[in-house]
């Protein structure tokens, strides 16, 4: 039988091509088993604290050393990875949703709409958003929960220019006067016909997206406004290097490797997809 | 030109007033009243003067009259008084802070300026060479790299274990007593990791830029032309396409300006620099409310006023903007 050629097959046929979104992919698959096995794969509780052996060198017992209550910094680590894999993925979720939705209201409808969001979208840019977000955090305790929530509400305006962008060529399409004549409303034209079409980018910004939210989240942890210990995450793994910079370069070292080779995974993977999705995307 | 820059400036007014809103919305956003955190550190504080102290701040009238009562002291840059122990006025803070903050940013813009136009524009000419792939695969790890790690690593190497370089603070203790060129080279060695530390990232981003730029003009039909009539390869090259290749540079020099002031939070924290970002993070975790929005609406005017630097160079640069209008 002939094999035929789908869009997802050659999608897969120019992805394999390219070396470095394949390793970018190995790294994020690597990163969600490492979350996900976390109990089963660190050699100690990483809340178990061990008084006679604090502030140790990375060893045999423990490859990235202890912390300053003689906690494993691998086995919090592998902890931590959980952590930026659920604020990755939720805060990208809110900030595409808000951001399609908003995206697609403005380019479908055009006009005062447009002109309304278009402007939302600027003064949002305009703030810097690392600002919004510690003002925010602020008066709101600082949980994973509300971390995620911020960093997607203020993380929506690239995902809501593209989509509008798409939207604003695509409307003109005749698939789309089509599906007019036949009666179709607003609702089921933007959702249903035009929005399939656009979500190529969409899915690229996303991926990148998740990049940019386990940055901040790693910066606001490492603040001291982020996620709370106990609770391990690589940026409060990197204040306790920090605060013990003189002595124990391992607490300060590894978590911030985890999170470069994790955001560097992420990079990859999605410029690796919009390469394999629409060769001219490239820049 | 001149009508160009009313142009620009009159669409900045509603943004600038979505800003204030955004501000002051996110205040009463949070669970309880601005004043709890004066009331509760005091524990004698009877309900009366809890009440006397909302009606100061105008607590007791309906949202959107706060609102205007708020954005009318804001026109005259009056934030209100920090809620801090010295209660100083806000304006007052940020005004001593300003200075180093923007400093900061502009050796590091300076910085990005003479580095990343030079890498981009030799990765252009030079394609697939051996420095073109090391420089993109230092792209990939420079955008991956967290700038706090970085300063973090920084700080352990030339601080720590060289002793190169201090690693925290403006100036070193006894800064008075010394002289002008010790005075100026004390400071710069405080500004060396921090400058560099928040280059870092846009280097990685306007070198890539660059290249891809460079890359696009070099395909140009001017520049084969320029080839062809017998131009030496260094003028076709720095003349004829770097000028043209170099415009679309100062747009996205506009549009880091929040990205640079927002990351002035994380290395001011890290360095112990006496900035806007340090009185920032400091704001935040007292939650000196009248602080913060101070803050926030002078970081949105910065980067409104970044961006419209932005757009008037690149009239001026550009002539087919200017008529466009």
């Amino acid at each position: 039988m002939e094999r035929v050629e789908t869009p997802l097959r050659l999608f897969w046929r120019r992805f394999k091509r390219n070396r470095l979104a394949v390793a970018g992919g190995i790294i994020v698959i690597s990163l969600f088993f490492v979350a996900i096995f976390a109990p089963y794969l660190s050699p100690y509780d990483p809340n178990e604290i061990d008084v006679s052996s604090i502030l140790l060198p990375p060893s045999l017992d423990h490859p990235f050393g202890t912390d300053e209550l003689g906690r494993d910094v691998l086995s919090r680590m592998i902890w931590g990875a959980r952590i930026s894999l659920q604020v990755g993925f939720v805060a990208v979720g809110i900030a595409v949703v808000i951001g399609v939705v908003l995206g697609a209201i403005a380019g479908y409808y055009g006009g005062m709409v447009d002109s309304l969001v278009m402007r939302f979208v600027d003064i949002m840019l305009s703030i810097p958003t690392f600002f919004l977000i510690l003002a925010v955090i602020a008066f709101l305790e600082p949980s994973i929960f509300n971390i995620m929530a911020v960093i997607g509400l203020t993380s929506w305006m690239g995902v809501a220019r593209l989509v509008r962008a798409e939207f604003l060529s695509l409307k003109e399409r005749e698939f789309v006067m089509a599906a007019k004549s036949l009666g179709a409303g607003d609702m089921r034209i933007i959702f249903r016909h035009i929005l399939p079409n656009a979500m190529a980018p969409v899915l690229v910004s996303a991926v990148l997206g998740v990049a940019g939210a386990v940055l901040t989240e790693s910066a606001l942890s490492f603040l001291g406004i982020g996620v709370q210990p106990p609770t391990p995450s690589w940026g409060n793994i990197l204040t306790a290097g920090k605060d013990n910079i003189e002595i124990a370069w391992w607490l300060s070292f590894f978590p911030g490797l985890a999170i470069l080779v994790t955001v560097l995974g992420y990079n990859l993977l999605g410029e690796g997809i919009r390469d394999a999705i629409d060769p001219r995307l490239r820049i | 030109m001149a009508l160009y820059v009313i142009k620009r400036l009159i669409t900045m007014i509603p943004v600038l007033i979505g800003i204030t809103l955004i501000s002051f919305f996110i205040i009463h956003l949070a669970p309880g009243k601005p004043t709890d955190i004066l009331t509760e550190l005091n524990p004698k504080i009877t309900p009366e003067a809890r009440e006397r102290l909302e009606k100061l701040y105008g607590l007791d009238k309906p949202l959107h009259i706060q609102y205007l009562m708020w954005l009318k002291k804001v026109v005259r840059l009056d934030f209100g008084n920090s809620f801090s122990t010295d209660r100083r006025p806000v304006i007052e803070k940020i005004k001593e802070r300003l200075p180093v903050t923007i400093l900061i940013n502009l050796l590091s813009i300076l910085l990005i300026l003479v580095t990343a136009i030079p890498i981009g524009v030799y990765s252009a000419v030079r394609q697939y060479s051996f420095f073109d792939k090391v420089m993109t695969v230092f792209v990939f790890v420079g955008f991956a790299t967290p700038t706090f790690w970085l300063a973090l690593l920084l700080m352990i190497l030339f601080g720590i274990y060289l002793g190169w370089l201090p690693i925290s603070g403006l100036t070193s203790l006894g800064y008075e007593k010394l002289t002008l060129w010790g005075k100026f080279t004390d400071l710069a060695q405080h500004l060396l990791l921090p400058v560099f530390v928040s280059a870092f990232g846009g280097l990685a981003g306007l070198s890539r830029y660059m290249r891809s730029n460079m890359l696009e003009v070099i395909r140009q039909d001017y520049i084969t032309t320029a080839r062809a009539k017998g131009l030496p390869e260094r003028r076709v090259i720095y003349r004829h396409a770097l000028r043209n290749a170099l415009l679309p540079v100062i747009t996205i020099l506009g549009l880091s300006v929040p990205g640079l002031i927002g990351g002035s939070v994380i290395f001011e924290t890290i360095f112990a620099i006496p900035g806007m970002g340090q009185l920032f993070y400091q704001g935040v975790l007292m939650r000196d409310y009248p602080l913060i929005m101070g803050i926030l609406v002078i970081g949105a005017f910065l980067t409104l006023l970044g961006n419209l630097l932005a757009d008037l160079a690149y009239a001026l640069a550009d002539p087919r903007i200017r008529l466009g209008g």
